[in-house]
């Protein structure tokens, strides 16, 4: 079984997209979205909720009126200005690290569990389809991430599937780490713009770190073709695999608006180049 | 006034609408909050004046006072500390792993022994300059660290209240996003109109109203994909404030690290209406 995350620095560089296509093309795997706080993949793939589960991660304190002497012990050790001047905490800024509990003199502050989201094992036409939802403004994206992949994982042991395809949220931080660990292939998507290759850069370091292998795609190449020369000579030089260039076409847009995935949606050059691909990654 | 820029999905035009609001108002500072990614430098080229390094307070045990009564390890949240006790032979020791340590100091304050201090831990760096009359700030997040929030703090420890101040922040709904809005007192969210731009503008709708932030709409490359953005945001009362229409000589300048209002002039006029919108707006509010 091989896991393989789909991840790009910058966002808005096509990774969902090509991670649905990869949905359609390979066989005998499970799909995850690790996106979590801004998750997109199930508007392409269409999943029918199989199995609906809370994701319960960390604490957050709170002051129980009738005890607290408003003393400001609390006020004074926490580091996240999570206690306003009315004593009440604000639990958007609470990280839970249950410092104020222990230090509060009269024992007002009691730590309750906290629901920081979601999560959901579906089923597509595609095969099964592992996803979240992170609650509003909740942090834990890292641990819910982590969860997920482990659902997929045992999925994919359970019925001994090939491949467990992820695909994985912008940045180089908590949750795109916890997408990254312990796959065997990271494919990167940018475009052919100077941020694209400055966060493609960053987001190949943060791979190497973790001793992932990355490969590399190009998504509307052809905006323009001396930055794509620019992003292949940067791969060239970094010992990374250029897979495939992907031309700027408008049917993207309009598949995503169909609710459908590119390959399904057209036939021609860009679903070829998708196809070889996919051929390139699956190897 | 502090204005932040955002967005639920990635590459929706951020930091095009920071960059060039930036460059078509007067005394402005701009915040790139986005520290895993920053990208504005790449538009205004500013002239680094200085550098700091950003850190988190972790934990250092001095093994002679410990004697690994595991209080440490019993009241830290995030599994941070463990410890290997005594054998009878073998002293005991305690283990730090610093990227799972939120640097809340309850290890240092609650141990017995007064044997844990905190040190700092080089997180990422913060650089300040100057571009184009522009104040520039941005942090960059060390790659292979976990934790961007207390970086964005420290960006936006050098907000000049004197100053209209612009925050780029970071995609998503998730903690780095509230680090980088929490300050603002309007968020300019950008989308684009497609299912993925709608679906996340929910998500970054429902953050905005949980965290009391007013907020307003910018559409780029409003010609492409649907008209759901549009109903949503009718039928939401949320305020449309610009739109920008695909244009492939608009792709080709942000590929080129040009800003946009540096070659199509008429677009400064265009982000000063936006400015003096989000003004009204909020001086509506205030009544």
């Amino acid at each position: 079984m091989k896991q393989i995350v789909v991840i790009s620095g910058k966002g808005g560089t096509g990774k969902s997209v090509l991670t649905a296509s990869f949905a359609t093309l390979a066989k005998n795997k499970v799909m995850v979205d690790c996106d979590v706080d801004a998750a997109d993949l199930h508007l392409l793939l269409h999943p029918v909720i199989k199995e609906r589960h809370q994701f319960r991660s960390g604490k957050k304190a709170v002051i129980d009126r009738k005890l607290c002497t408003g003393c400001g012990s609390c006020i004074a050790v926490c580091r996240f200005d999570a206690v306003s001047g009315g004593f009440a905490i604000d639990p958007i800024s609470c990280e839970g690290c249950v410092l104020c509990s222990h230090i509060c003199p009269t024992g007002a502050i009691t730590m309750e569990e906290n629901l920081a989201g979601e999560y959901f094992v579906s089923n597509t036409k595609y095969g099964p389809f592992v996803h979240a939802k992170l609650g509003i403004a909740e942090d834990n994206s890292g641990k819910l991430v982590a969860k997920i992949r482990q659902v997929a994982k045992e999925i994919a042991e359970r019925d001994k599937l090939d491949y467990v395809i992820i695909d994985g949220p912008p940045g180089i931080g908590c949750p795109v780490i916890a997408s990254l660990s312990g796959v065997d292939c990271a494919v990167v998507v940018t475009e052919p713009t100077l941020s694209g290759l400055h966060d493609a850069k960053r987001v190949i370091e943060v791979a190497g770190h973790f001793k992932v292998p990355v490969k590399l795609v190009v998504n509307k190449y052809d905006l323009n073709e001396e930055m794509t020369g620019a992003i292949e000579n940067f791969c060239g030089d970094n010992g990374v695999t250029v897979i495939g260039k992907i031309g700027f076409d408008k049917a993207v847009v309009e598949s995503m608006v169909a609710g459908k995935t590119i390959v399904e949606y057209c036939d021609g050059g860009i679903k070829e180049e998708i196809v070889n691909i996919w051929g390139k990654v699956a190897v | 006034m502090i204005i932040s820029v955002a967005s639920g999905k990635g590459g929706t035009g951020k930091t095009t609408i920071a960059v060039n609001l930036a460059l078509s108002l007067r005394n402005v500072q701009l915040l790139d909050c986005d520290v895993e990614e920053p990208n504005a430098h790449i538009f205004l080229k500013p002239e680094i004046k200085e550098t700091f390094s950003a850190f988190i307070p972790i934990p250092e045990v001095d093994s002679e006072k410990c004697n690994t009564c595991g209080k440490c390890r019993e009241v830290c949240a995030y599994h941070a500390i463990a410890v290997i006790p005594s054998n009878g032979e073998t002293k005991g020791s305690v283990l730090v792993f610093p990227h799972l340590c939120h640097g809340c100091g309850a290890c240092s304050l609650l141990c017995p022994q007064k044997a844990i201090k905190e040190v700092h831990k080089e997180i990422g760096i913060v650089e300040i300059g100057t571009a184009k009359g522009i104040q520039f700030v941005h942090g960059k997040l060390n790659v292979g660290e976990v934790m961007s929030p207390p970086l964005i703090r420290q960006v936006e420890d050098r907000i000049d209240p004197t100053k209209t101040v612009i925050i780029d922040a970071p995609p998503g709904t998730s903690c780095p996003v509230i680090a980088a809005v929490k300050k603002s007192d309007y968020c300019i969210l950008v989308t684009e109109p497609t299912p993925f731009g709608l679906n996340d503008l929910v998500l970054a709708v429902e953050v905005l109203r949980k965290i009391r932030i007013p907020f307003g709409v910018v559409i780029n490359r409003s010609d492409i994909g649907d008209d759901k953005v549009d109903k949503y945001c009718q039928g939401n009362k949320i305020p449309i404030l610009l739109r920008i229409p695909f244009d492939k000589g608009i792709a080709l300048l942000y590929s080129r690290g040009i800003p946009l209002v540096q070659e199509k002039v008429e677009y400064k006029d265009k982000f000063r209406k936006l400015f003096d919108c989000i003004n009204k707006l909020s001086v509506l509010k205030a009544k």
